[in-house]
């Protein structure tokens, strides 16, 4: 123990200081609704406790008045923060474009990172203060929680499913990551620490770090070993649809459903691909379930996202081959 | 005819103690129909999910072995109704007939049910055991998969409701249920024949109709 | 209202006096029996589930000196769960105060299907015999959640015989909810109106609803779970095309809601204790009647909220947390609703009303955490952590078996006929209080700190207040033990009770204590509304 009894977390981003003044000012509330009937049951037991000589006339058993003043009354209170913390859950769903993508991997009883250079770290992440980074995450096994709590962010992480959380830490630091969904034996072992550093120190720890080149480029060999160049180049579209500026975009499937081409589908697409096939496409490919392995799985997700900032071709919802 | 009920204890009138049975009845059957309910709303959400895989898995089950299986347990369900019908108007021999046949009925869905499952197994569409999976995708083998759940947990309660028609019609025909006194208990036993009928009418397009 | 007309009490055998053989109690098909047989077992699986929290406990003391394995205190907690939810805190008022009362609160002889209510005890004592079996053979490492792919693909405790046992137990609390539901509607006496039934009842009618709706939906949920686990079907294994999030949403269509199976009787037994208490009408009858109603359908609708970082959509999360704030209002307008009626009420300091403010505390701080954990933003940090295992066992415990104590000492006269020593209850009540709230306050702290549930190491800074959990766990054992003690005397050695010892209104207090077998000579008529107070001194003097 270091002397000092904690009693609130430090916060480390703009979102932790807003939860932490929603929490605050609706525990005031909270204390405002709850008050009157703490202090009432009090004054009430010792004033009309059997014999003391308190007037008991006119007794009332009931009012709709009142009734429905305390129902309406606190219910709409409540509504404001209602809708203030909706607001922030949804923007932390909405990580702004220019992130800095890190592909998380969670598996009993580690968080495996890999940074978009090729850094890889076991249980540490370091990223740099003030910046946006988004965690695109994924599990090898069962559920887990990706938590930083001076973070006051949250988020499980699900096999076969990506889900993606970011933040923006504005103070340099190291603080606690902590798998938070209950994953096995040593659940409570599957800890980490986020270190956050300034732009400067993150660039030298980059460069320490090093990284077997960059992930879109071990994504381009992957995607030409595979054998996906076969089909999905550029230059044979007859068979498959090219890549190139498809990621982050509509694109319209068999049947007339349209999805927004992202993690989530890519990672559909190579390991059951004939669920949703694109528009005007046979169902040909075959499933790469089984001869992917995780780390394939995002260094070629990485790579087709990286083809998404190359310009789209003339003609991306492309006609049917007649 | 409810005047000649037997009554049993908590109850102090006949309508009473019938209505109080009946209504115990239909919560029970709320119950199943929640147990129901859920698989099969989770069967729906799989088959939102995996729309081309329920459709190449639905073609490998044996649409026409189903369809004569509903028409049985449909016809089974009018009998039944009959031998409330018989069983209100103090017809006991024709109570004991009626459900006789509803139960041949049953047990011939039954027979068919096994016999289609025979081939699904022959097929290799049995998970775990028996030949190769004709399947190549995993959405498609769950499928199949939870055609087996759904279908085993309703020859379940099927086979529950024979055991009361066996029950219910060998009790009528040697008057230990008294007809029309005790008419009562043939309408539980219908009751639950219908439900289990009802279920089938939900189980038969989810697994075999929608096929795209 | 008329009760049976006054006779020696020799006429009147007592349910208890019907026969003592092992026999008459093990095939009875009395209400009053079959509560008894209940209350034996659940309080066998109270110190069952206990006994883990005590493990848990001490565990937690140090950080990192630990008396369990990270399996052993997994299995520990797990076991707690199990125990406590569907084992205790289901069937603890129901199924014991709910099947003693309902009867004799709505001046029927028994439930409209009485062997029914037999055969739901066995189911419980054979779900309870899997669970025992369980616990024999290592135990479950999955949480009382049951999570998957963990549960189905990778724990390796004795997963399917724990799901068989829930299943199981599930089957007893639907014939409870059955009977229950067929016994308000076919059984009530003559002038027994609606608007008439003592909120105790309303309460255990809406919560048999909800017994009877979503308990199924579990048991089709574990049912599939066990499959999974046993064949391989993939039905919640992502990598053979299912989804783990569809259990989650299964479990807690059933799971929430019977949050409110745990909190409206003893909700139900409070609006008795306080009114009894003041010796005054409740305030607000028609209002607080309903809220019940309100909490069990619009229970249905919140199970979202269990999983608003699970990966389900954000605008569903918006939902799911908008429906949550709507569940609260009900359950705030019983809380100002008690405490409007003391409001010039004549007001006796049993433990019946200690128990009852008690319950009003704990239950008020727990909702109202609740009401932070619907808030979308805080709920992101604070979920799966401490924070909501202290909301939790607030409403919990702190609700739920509040009430159940306090249910047992407002009914104990009744049910025994015997009086136990008014002032251990009250030590009793004011310790748990006491004890509980030690326990638990810091948990609220610590989550907000974030140290996450189910950690069997955690960061050294944690450790004072887990210390201080500790401690007040000493105390809530203690607390718990005392009644047992008094309680269990009281049976030799307490005064015969009156027939109303409480001065309270009820048809339940108009006939002998313990009742007679039939609860009453003659069906009673009634002709007034529920807490008519002042009860009228001929009916106090009711007592032969």
């Amino acid at each position: 123990m270091n002397g000092h009894l904690p009693f609130w977390p430090v916060a480390a981003s703009e979102h932790a200081a807003k939860v932490d003044a929603l929490t605050f000012w609706f525990t005031l509330l909270i204390v405002a609704l709850t008050a009157p009937v703490f202090i009432l049951i009090t004054v009430f037991a010792f004033r009309y406790r059997r014999g003391s000589g308190a007037d008991r006339t006119h007794r009332p058993s009931g009012n709709v008045l009142v009734e429905t003043s305390w129902m309406v009354i606190p219910f709409l209170l409540a509504l404001g923060f209602f809708a203030y913390a909706a607001k922030l859950y949804l923007d932390l769903g909405q990580p702004p474009a220019n992130s800095i993508v890190i592909d998380v991997v969670a598996k009993q009883w580690m968080w495996k990172f890999e940074h978009p250079g090729g850094q890889r770290e076991i249980d540490d992440l370091h990223v740099p203060a003030g910046r946006d980074v988004r965690l695109s995450m994924i599990s090898q096994d069962v559920i887990h929680s990706f938590f930083v709590p001076a973070l006051r962010i949250k988020q499980d992480v699900l096999p076969g499913r990506y889900t993606s959380l970011w933040f923006n830490a504005d103070r340099p630091g190291v603080y606690d990551l902590r798998c938070a969904q209950f994953c096995g034996m040593d659940h409570s072992l599957m800890i980490g620490r986020l270190v956050v550093l300034s732009p400067a120190q993150y660039a030298s720890w980059l460069a320490e770090a090093g990284g077997s080149g960059d992930l879109t480029s071990q994504g381009k060999a992957s995607f030409d070993r595979l054998g996906c160049s076969g089909c999905h180049a550029p230059q044979s579209q007859l068979r498959a649809p090219s890549l190139q500026g498809i990621y982050g975009r509509p694109a319209p499937l068999e049947g007339g459903r349209v999805v927004i081409v992202d993690d989530q589908y890519l990672r559909d697409s190579i390991l059951d691909p004939s669920r949703d096939v694109a528009a005007g496409y046979q169902p040909v490919m075959p499933t790469y379930a089984g001869e992917v392995s995780q780390d394939d799985l995002a260094k070629l997700v990485a790579y087709i996202r990286s083809l998404g900032d190359e310009p789209a071709p003339a003609n991306p919802g492309r006609e049917p081959p007649s | 005819m409810a005047d000649f009920v037997t009554l049993t204890k908590p109850f102090s009138a006949p309508r009473q103690q019938r209505d109080a049975d009946f209504m115990g009845m239909y919560v029970f059957l709320a119950t199943e129909t929640m147990l129901f309910g859920g698989l099969l709303v989770l069967i729906y959400a799989y088959r939102v999910a995996h729309p081309e895989a329920s459709f190449t898995a639905a073609r490998h089950l044996k649409l026409w072995i189903a369809t004569a299986n509903t028409g049985l347990l449909l016809t089974s369900s009018l009998a039944v109704a009959l031998a409330v019908l018989f069983a209100r108007h103090g017809r006991r021999r024709l109570v004991g007939a009626a459900l006789l046949i509803a139960l041949m009925l049953g047990l011939g869905f039954l027979g068919l049910k096994s016999w289609e499952y025979w081939q699904d197994f022959e097929g290799g569409l049995a998970p775990g055991i028996g030949p190769a999976s004709p399947l190549r995708s995993q959405p498609a083998a769950l499928f199949i998969n939870l055609y087996f759940v759904a279908t085993g947990l309703h020859a379940v309660h099927l086979i529950i409701g024979l055991g009361a028609l066996i029950w219910t019609s060998t009790a009528v025909l040697r008057r230990k249920v008294r007809i029309p006194n005790q008419a009562i208990v043939v309408e539980m036993t219908g009751l639950y024949w219908h439900f289990v009928d009802v279920v089938w009418v939900f189980v038969f397009p989810i697994f075999y109709l929608a096929r795209g | 209202m008329t009760a049976a007309p006054l006779m020696s009490p020799d006429e009147r055998v007592s349910y208890l006096a019907a026969g003592s053989t092992l026999r008459s109690w093990l095939l009875t098909t009395d209400h009053k029996r079959i509560a008894i047989l209940y209350l034996i077992s659940i309080t066998g699986f109270f110190f069952v589930g206990g006994a883990a929290a005590g493990l848990i406990r001490l565990d937690l003391i140090s950080p990192t000196h630990k008396l369990l394995t990270n399996e052993g205190y997994n299995r520990a907690f797990t076991m707690h769960g199990v125990v406590m939810v569907w084992f205790f805190l289901i069937p603890s008022i129901p199924a014991t105060f709910g099947n003693f009362l309902i009867p004799l609160m709505i001046g029927a002889k028994d439930l409209a299907f009485p062997r029914l209510n037999l055969l739901s005890w066995y189911i419980y004592v054979i779900g309870g015999c899997v669970t025992i079996y369980v616990l024999i053979v290592g135990g479950v490492d999955t949480g009382w959640t049951f999570y998957t792919p963990l549960s189905t693909m990778f724990a390796n405790g004795h997963v399917v015989a724990a799901a068989a046992a829930v299943f199981i137990v599930g089957f007893s609390s639907i014939l409870t909810g059955l009977n229950f539901i067929v016994t308000v509607h076919k059984l009530r006496a003559p002038g027994m109106t609606w608007g008439r039934l003592p909120i105790f009842v309303w309460s255990h009618y809406a919560t048999s609803l909800i017994l009877v709706l979503a308990t199924p939906v579990l048991a089709v949920t574990l049912a599939l779970l066990s499959a999974d686990r046993l064949f391989h079907l993939g039905i919640f294994d992502p990598s053979l095309g299912g989804d783990p999030l569809l259990f989650q949403h299964m479990f807690w269509f059933y799971s929430h809601p019977a949050v409110y199976i745990m909190i409206l009787p003893a909700m139900g037994v409070v609006s008795e204790l306080v009114s009894a208490s003041a010796h005054k009408r409740l305030y607000g009858y028609w209002f607080v009647a309903s809220a019940s109603l309100a909490i069990a359908a619009v229970g249905f609708l919140v199970w979202g909220h269990h999983m608003f970082v699970s990966g389900q959509s954000r605008y569903a999360g918006v939902i799911f947390s908008f429906l949550s704030l709507v569940v609260a209002v009900p359950s705030a307008v019983k809380v100002y609703n008690w405490t409007a009626t003391l409001y010039k009420g004549d007001i006796t300091f049993g433990p019946p009303f200690l128990f009852a403010m008690a319950f009003i505390g704990l239950f008020t701080i727990g909702g109202l955490t609740g009401l932070m954990l619907a808030m979308l933003a805080v709920d992101v940090h604070v979920h799966d952590t401490y924070f909501v295992i202290a909301h939790f066992h607030y409403i919990m415990v702190g609700g739920a078996v509040s009430g159940f104590f306090g249910a047992l000492h407002f009914w104990w006269p009744k049910i025994t006929g015997r009086l136990y020593s008014l002032v251990w209850g009250r030590i009793a009540a004011i310790l748990i209080f006491a004890g509980f709230n030690l326990t638990f306050f810091p948990q609220f702290i610590l989550g907000y700190l974030g140290m996450p549930r189910r950690y069997h190491v955690y960061p050294p800074e944690f450790q004072v207040y887990h210390v201080l959990s500790s401690a007040g766990a000493s105390i809530l054992a203690v607390a718990y033990l005392l009644p047992f003690i008094y309680l269990i005397h009281s049976l030799r050695h307490g005064a015969p009770a009156s027939p109303n010892p409480w001065g309270a209104a009820g048809l339940e207090w108009t006939t002998p204590s313990p009742p007679p077998k039939d609860n009453f000579r003659t069906t009673p008529t009634v002709t007034k509304e529920a807490y008519a107070y002042p009860v009228a001194a001929t009916d106090e003097a009711d007592d032969g």
